[in-house]
């Protein structure tokens, strides 16, 4: 087996786009359901309405790049009002089944025929990024040290990528200390109680589903530039259910928690990739074969995901009574 | 009881006994295809040209003896299709003048092309429509029967999902996963072992109900036990369906597989319907089922116990009805006519691993429409979702059929979140 390429793909999707991007998602999921306790099962359909505002707005519409970023801004946002009037007065299940249901209209209409014009269909659309990459103050070439480089085009993705989760995480961490923060906390932990103090708790939920459909907007927006296209197969539930692990993974209601538990997600899954595609090409495995090694580091994630919620369901860094999976 | 639930496994099982009839599938996921005929003979030898939108070739059919055609397409989109005029009878020539058409491909379904024919230099519209184009209504019937049968399975899959969901408290994202365990047990012992597709069906039922005991028994409600919430229940049950679903992808694969027997029954047609007949025994079974284990709710103790469970358990066991006897039973039923539920799709459709997950959300709209923790409006709810969604493809494309369900979802939660049947403290 090849341990310099597994060890440094490894310690390299510590730091990579897909880390960036889940990241991204989990700090908004985080919003939702570590803090609020929404359970927001819908937090691809944010990521696409935002990678795809700024593909249609920059392919089809013929506008330049900030616009785009403004029109996928503008979705998420309105996507979390129309997703919340009729949703957030409802109790979590119902919440969850409405938001994983809105998701699937969305990725059904964005890889639609009949709006092949618009969204590209299964294909999705390319050829957006071009005023991204105009940006890049790096110079031609790699950047890194030893087998640890990036291209100049994945560094400035990266650079920015990480500029966001500092900011969101900084956010994040200054509105929770916040009373505003200190009221969606308390939402979580007792709605009634909050309302007979005279708060509007529909409000707050609803500035609270913005901020973490906003915040998982920019992982979309990651997703598209880095790859420099965007497909609706992408956005589908698993990628919510993905950012969900990450969130549980790394510690609900902490601000770090879903950065480190993306890290640490991607750290594994890449890991354990290499090492049992290794296996089997080394023949160490001879029951498995090469295209059985995805579907079972997927596998892994499910048993992990049961895993955590039956024996820490805290994560690593979280605090059990901070965590909102009982009833109501 | 133990001997309750093997009782009504056997029973249920029994039911499928009956069964004499399922399937056919198109092999291709998607294509084209097309049958011609003339002055009522159908015509062979006729070369059939399919290029993409751009014109580049795709494939190139002729017709057979029977007059049909047919193209399998890789990605769904706008095709060209173009009837070589040269390879049509002397005396024959198409309607209408045009020798080419641009239809629609959706994902997972055959376009039908239509190519009228005429004899040469007769007037160009005739007076009266004939055979291809059917009319709305024949159409709205035709449909109203595919809905009707999407929803008996929608309907046997929703059963399970929300008596679990009223006696447990459970929102199961697993219950897809059971779907699709029923059709790729069948497919085992179908394709696999080489017995005939009825007793496939049989053990994997009957399969599929132990291994819902055996959930219950050892995962779920040693949950239970431990006072894991039901939020956080509902989570791990998205972690079991992640495992189960790619296990199912290691051992099946991310291909469509077709049961045995039954794939390519001629269609009869009764009225105006015309399907195969084993859509037809499909559905006797289906219907048989559901108003058995409806008579079962309401008449036997079991059933009554189960109701009184979903409606309030502490009062149920209050009053001495042993509450985790009853939830066992109804994971044991759930799991198994889940897996009756897969079998069915199965027949009518192809069978894939992703096949319980894709129509999940169609059971949670049947279930939600109807009240969530009502066995009746579970069976209300997902007719109309089943209905609803083959009905609005009169008007929406195909392929866009379930946002139509999913919308109405949304918009009864807005109006009437507690469902039809359901009662409002429900929603809390």
């Amino acid at each position: 087996m090849d341990w310099v390429t597994i060890i440094s793909t490894t310690v390299k999707a510590a730091v990579g786009v897909e880390t960036v991007l889940y990241a991204l998602a989990a700090i908004g999921i985080n919003v939702h359901f570590g803090y609020t306790g929404l359970l927001n099962f819908g937090q691809a359909a944010f990521m696409a309405v935002a990678g795809y505002g700024l593909a249609v707005t920059v392919t089809v519409l013929g506008l330049p790049f900030w616009i785009g970023i403004g029109v996928g801004l503008l979705a998420a946002v309105l996507l979390a009002v129309v997703l919340g009037i009729p949703t957030l007065r409802l109790r979590a299940d119902y919440l969850a089944i409405v938001t994983i249901a809105a998701a699937e209209i969305i990725r059904l209409i964005f890889r639609s025929v009949a709006f092949k014009d618009v969204f590209g269909g299964s294909d999705g659309q390319r050829g957006f990024s071009e005023g991204f990459y105009a940006l890049n103050p790096f110079p031609e070439g790699d950047y890194g040290f030893g087998w640890f480089t990036f291209n100049n085009r994945v560094t400035w993705v990266l650079f920015v990528g990480w500029l966001l989760i500092a900011l969101s995480c900084l956010i994040v961490y200054l509105l929770m200390k916040s009373p505003w923060g200190r009221v969606l906390k308390a939402i979580r932990e007792d709605e009634d109680a909050v309302r007979a103090l005279g708060k509007n708790v529909f409000s707050y939920k609803m500035q609270s589903l913005i901020l973490g459909g906003v915040i998982g907007a920019l992982g979309g927006f990651i997703y598209g530039l880095a790859f420099a296209s965007v497909q609706p197969d992408i956005f589908g539930t698993e990628t919510t259910f993905f950012a969900y692990t990450i969130v549980i993974l790394g510690g609900a209601a902490r601000v770090l928690g879903p950065v480190v538990g993306s890290m640490i997600f991607w750290v594994l899954l890449v890991l354990v990739n290499g090492i049992l595609s290794g296996a089997v090409e080394a023949g160490y495995l001879p029951f498995m074969a090469p295209t059985q090694v995805g579907p079972v580091r997927f596998l892994l994630v499910g048993i992990g995901l049961i895993l955590l919620l039956v024996y820490r369901p805290q994560g690593i860094f979280g605090d059990k009574r901070e965590i909102a999976i009982d009833a109501r | 009881m133990r001997r309750a639930v093997i009782a009504f496994t056997a029973f249920l099982s029994g039911l499928v006994l009956l069964l004499t009839a399922p399937a056919q599938a198109a092999t291709a996921d998607q294509g084209l295809r097309g049958t011609l005929t003339f002055q009522g003979q159908p015509v062979n030898g006729v070369k059939i040209v399919v290029t993409t939108e751009s014109g580049q070739p795709v494939a190139e059919a002729t017709t057979n003896a029977q007059g049909t055609w047919q193209v399998p397409v890789d990605k769904p989109g706008k095709y060209k299709v173009t009837l070589d005029v040269a390879t049509l009878p002397k005396d024959a020539a198409v309607r209408g003048g045009s020798n080419v058409r641009t239809p629609t491909v959706y994902e997972g379904n055959m376009s039908t092309v239509l190519f009228a024919l005429q004899p040469k230099g007769a007037p160009g519209q005739p007076a009266q429509e004939e055979g291809g184009e059917s009319s709305f209504w024949t159409q709205a019937a035709q449909l109203a029967f595919e809905g009707l049968n999407l929803g008996l399975i929608i309907a046997l899959a929703a059963l399970g999902l929300s008596l679990i969901y009223g006696t447990t408290g459970l929102t199961n994202f697993a219950h897809g996963e059971l779907v699709t365990l029923g059709a790729i047990l069948a497919y085992a012992f179908n394709v696999g072992v080489g017995l005939h597709l009825i007793p496939a069906a049989v053990i994997a039922v009957i399969l599929a109900g132990g291994l819902g005991y055996a959930q219950d028994r050892f995962f779920w409600g040693a949950l239970r036990k431990r006072g894991t919430g039901t939020i956080a229940m509902m989570i791990i049950s998205i972690g079991v369906a992640l495992f189960l679903r790619y296990v199912f992808l290691i051992f099946f694969g991310g291909q469509n597989e077709a049961f045995a027997q039954y794939t390519a029954q001629p269609g009869i047609e009764i009225g105006p319907i015309s399907a195969a007949p084993k859509n037809f025994v499909a559905m006797g079974i289906e219907l048989l089922v559901l108003i058995v284990v409806g008579v079962a709710l309401l008449r036997t103790r079991t059933g009554k116990a189960a109701r009184a469970v979903a409606d309030n358990p502490a009062l149920a066991s209050s009053s001495g009805i042993n509450v985790d006897r009853v939830i066992r039973i109804i994971w044991t039923m759930g799991g198994a006519i889940a897996a009756l539920a897969g079998i069915m799709l199965g027949l009518s459709q192809n069978l894939k691993y992703t096949m319980g997950q894709d129509i999940l959300l169609l059971i949670f709209a049947g279930v939600t429409l109807g009240g969530l923790g009502t066995a009746f409006g579970a069976l209300v709810g997902s007719l109309i979702v089943g209905l609803f969604i083959q009905l609005s493809t009169l008007w929406v494309p195909p392929e866009l059929k379930s946002v139509g369900a999913l919308a109405v979802l949304i918009i009864v939660l807005l109006f009437r979140p507690q469902g039809i049947l359901g009662r409002r403290e429900r929603i809390g």
